[in-house]
């Protein structure tokens, strides 16, 4: 499964379109981390355990996107976006959406 | 009195912390930037010609950078009177290259040329909401090119 934020992919031409698909995800951090957390806001620097999470929420996300692509019949995802939104205090989503096509070479 | 000390403990630790790790962060973000200096990133939509024969896959490189005491502190004050919050921007800037560098670090693990169509997403991590803006994530993402052998 080819997956691009471009409209286009060099070298190929999309033959069918087959609409939006979409992932998405929920996830909140654990107790144990927010504390963490806290004491990093009086420091600064990173914050690793949430950076980790959320490209694993990502990672999933990108996963869900792809799993809908596939029963449709696409071979590609092109043109995705990425949306996070954090919905309560100390949980977010992840949003991830494209176009599902098939391509073919030209 | 005694909310007094620690008012001013935490301003010192975040301030002392703060500087020390945003200008180890600098460093590293400079270093790291003159090495990856060969790998075009550009926000452009569409590549050139002569990367009509390149694979193409989404790269991606986050991070989650958080404010400190002091930061927090002097944001608060230059809310009174306006104008550029520079220790908000410090941290925003930090964030942006950080995603960058590590969006190029990926793709060029994948052996890419360069990265098209770059885009940006913040996001701010709710996690003391009320109080200053807490935490940031800012996500870079974009579509590397990896040259064909054999084509």
């Amino acid at each position: 499964m080819l997956i691009s934020n471009m409209e286009v992919v060099p070298g190929k031409k999309i033959a069918t379109h087959l609409g939006l698909v979409q992932g998405s995800t929920v996830r909140a951090k654990h107790a144990g981390r927010d504390i963490m957390a806290g004491l990093k806001n009086i420091f600064g620097g990173e914050l690793k355990g949430y950076t980790e999470l959320l490209s694993e929420s990502r990672d999933e996300a990108l996963q869900r996107m792809s799993e809908q692509a596939r029963t449709l019949g696409a071979n590609a995802v092109v043109n995705v976006r990425f949306s996070t939104s954090s919905i309560a205090a100390g949980a977010s989503e992840i949003f991830v959406y494209g176009t599902a096509v098939i391509l073919e070479d030209r | 009195m005694s909310q007094l000390i620690v008012f001013l403990t935490l301003l010192a630790l975040g301030y002392g912390f703060g500087r020390l790790a945003e200008s180890r962060h600098y460093r590293s973000i400079i270093a790291r930037e003159d090495a990856l200096r060969s790998l075009l990133v550009l926000p452009d939509r569409m590549p050139p010609i002569q990367f009509q024969h390149h694979g193409s896959t989404l790269v991606t490189g986050s991070v989650v950078i958080s404010v400190d005491y002091f930061k927090t502190v002097a944001a608060g004050l230059r809310g009174l009177v306006g104008g550029r919050v520079s220790a908000y921007e410090s941290l925003l800037d930090r964030a942006r290259r950080e995603a960058i560098l590590r969006m190029q670090e990926q793709a060029q693990s994948l052996g890419a040329e360069a990265v098209f169509n770059l885009k940006f997403e913040t996001s701010r991590i709710s996690q003391n909401a009320g109080q200053g803006l807490g935490s940031v994530e800012v996500l870079a993402y974009g579509t590397a090119l990896i040259p064909v052998h054999g084509r």
